[in-house]
């Protein structure tokens, strides 16, 4: 009797660790496929939209060939917040299925808020998705457009974010995106930069 | 026949000129046959100027002394805003729109932005290091 048990036992273990072998390592390639832009824009609404834009921009095409794809600048590259950012992008699933951005007017009339959003989350961590590859440390600012490199020294000195500065970088703005962005406290001002 | 030996080379003359002289016509696209495709152009760069190029005569729309590719206008958005306009233009250290863009030039604001005056570059232009097609003999009017 005792020799049924134990093998039971060990039998149960085994099919444990096999299926939660198999369920992990799903779960992170479901979380892979989800992490490509061809999964981004297979919805028409990302497709259409803030897609087509993007290929005007320096972040589809560039001197040095390095693309920064969707998921690079959407979704964070630790697993815990990547995780966060997947169950948040389950709103995406109900808002498609909705149909609440499915033309190109409603998406126009929704843009801001959802400009706002990602402003908001990219202040909360520091452009920490923007930070994946352009790293303060490892600029040189001589190689800068004078322009530029005047604005980083001090911002970087100050403390401020790219996205404090860069809105916009690689979709259009939405219409009166300055005002959104004062009334949430995301426009860099006189104060904030330090006089010359 | 001592006609002929004097004509003779004149009106040789005059051919042998008008065919130098047709040689000499060369349009802008070169010698090549129409047929043919045209010489590719060498590269050209957007210049970055420090302190901006400087104006030519006194209302002359400046020519913009940086990159232009990242900025957008639009019906509804215009990025040049984000660096010129009278509410950004402090933060962002950049000469501000000229109060003449302005309906209101003593209360300059981007709602009263004149709507002829939107699409900047009808009139202000980046400038690159091309060669010039023609000499420009173009000298600067008195301030
Ligand atoms: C199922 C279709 C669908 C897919 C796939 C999809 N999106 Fe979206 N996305 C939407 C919809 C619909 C919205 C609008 C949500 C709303 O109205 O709040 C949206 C909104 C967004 C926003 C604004 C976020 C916010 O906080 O408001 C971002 C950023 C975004 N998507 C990025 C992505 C990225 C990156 C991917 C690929 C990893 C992706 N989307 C895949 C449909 C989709
Ligand atoms: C996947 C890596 C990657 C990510 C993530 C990324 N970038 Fe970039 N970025 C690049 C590359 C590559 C270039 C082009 C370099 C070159 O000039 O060849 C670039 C260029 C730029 C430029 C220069 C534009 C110009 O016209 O010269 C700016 C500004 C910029 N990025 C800002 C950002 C900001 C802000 C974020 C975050 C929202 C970000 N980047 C995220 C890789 C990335
Ligand atoms: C205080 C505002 C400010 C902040 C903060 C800021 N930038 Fe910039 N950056 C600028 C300006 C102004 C330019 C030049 C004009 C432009 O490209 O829009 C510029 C240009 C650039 C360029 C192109 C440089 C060139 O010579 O072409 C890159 C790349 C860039 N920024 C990346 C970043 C990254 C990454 C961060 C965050 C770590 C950041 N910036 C933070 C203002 C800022
Ligand atoms: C270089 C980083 C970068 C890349 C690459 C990028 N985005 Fe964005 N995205 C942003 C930023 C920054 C915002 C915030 C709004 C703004 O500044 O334009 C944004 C905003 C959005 C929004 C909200 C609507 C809006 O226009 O503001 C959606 C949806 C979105 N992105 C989807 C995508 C999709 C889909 C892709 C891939 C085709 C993509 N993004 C690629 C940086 C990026
Ligand atoms: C990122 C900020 C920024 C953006 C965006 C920007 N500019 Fe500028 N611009 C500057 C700065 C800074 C200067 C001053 C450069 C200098 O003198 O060294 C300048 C200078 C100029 C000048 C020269 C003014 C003079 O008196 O010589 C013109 C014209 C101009 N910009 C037009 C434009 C236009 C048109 C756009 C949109 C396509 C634009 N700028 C977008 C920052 C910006
Ligand atoms: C119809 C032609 C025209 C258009 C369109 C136009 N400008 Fe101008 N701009 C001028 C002229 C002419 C001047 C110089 C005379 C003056 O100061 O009015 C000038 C001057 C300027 C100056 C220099 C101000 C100074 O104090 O030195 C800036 C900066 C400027 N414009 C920015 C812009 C921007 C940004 C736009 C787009 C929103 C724009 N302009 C659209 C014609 C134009």
């Amino acid at each position: 009797m005792q020799g049924i048990w134990k093998k039971l036992l060990s039998t149960t273990m085994v099919v444990g660790v096999v299926l939660g072998v198999v369920l992990w390592g799903g779960f992170n390639w479901a979380m892979e496929l989800t992490n490509t832009e061809s999964f981004c824009i297979s919805c028409h609404e990302m497709k259409n939209n803030v897609y087509e834009e993007y290929t005007n921009t320096i972040h589809y095409m560039n001197r040095s060939g390095v693309r920064a794809t969707c998921p690079d600048c959407h979704v964070p590259k630790e697993w815990v917040h990547k995780v966060v950012r997947k169950i948040q992008a389950s709103k995406e699933l109900y808002h498609h299925f909705m149909g609440t951005i499915d033309t190109r007017e409603k998406f126009l009339k929704k843009r801001g808020e959802l400009a706002v959003n990602v402003w908001k989350a990219m202040k909360a961590t520091d452009s920490r998705e923007c930070r994946n590859c352009h790293g303060e440390t490892y600029m040189d600012f001589d190689k800068q457009e004078e322009r530029a490199a005047e604005r980083h020294e001090e911002a970087f000195d100050k403390g401020m974010t790219c996205i404090d500065c860069h809105k916009g970088i690689a979709h259009e703005l939405p219409k009166g995106w300055k005002e959104l962005a004062k009334k949430n406290g995301l426009m860099p001002t006189a104060e904030t930069t330090p006089a010359q | 026949m001592r006609k002929i030996i004097v004509l003779g080379p004149a009106a040789a003359f005059l051919v042998g000129g008008s065919m130098l002289a047709m040689a000499e016509i060369k349009s802008l696209r070169g010698d090549r046959p129409l047929d043919a495709p045209p010489e590719p152009p060498k590269k050209a760069r957007v210049i970055s100027k420090t302190g901006g190029f400087g104006r030519q005569w006194k209302t002359q729309p400046p020519l913009i002394p940086h990159k232009i590719d990242k900025e957008r206008i639009s019906l509804d958005e215009n990025s040049c805003l984000r660096c010129h306009a009278p509410d950004t233009y402090k933060a962002e250290k950049a000469p501000m729109i000229s109060k003449t863009h302005f309906t209101d030039p003593n209360n300059p604001s981007d709602a009263n932005l004149m709507r002829g005056r939107w699409f900047c570059y009808q009139c202000h232009v980046p400038q690159v290091n091309a060669k010039p097609l023609v000499e420009n003999l173009f000298s600067k009017t008195a301030d």
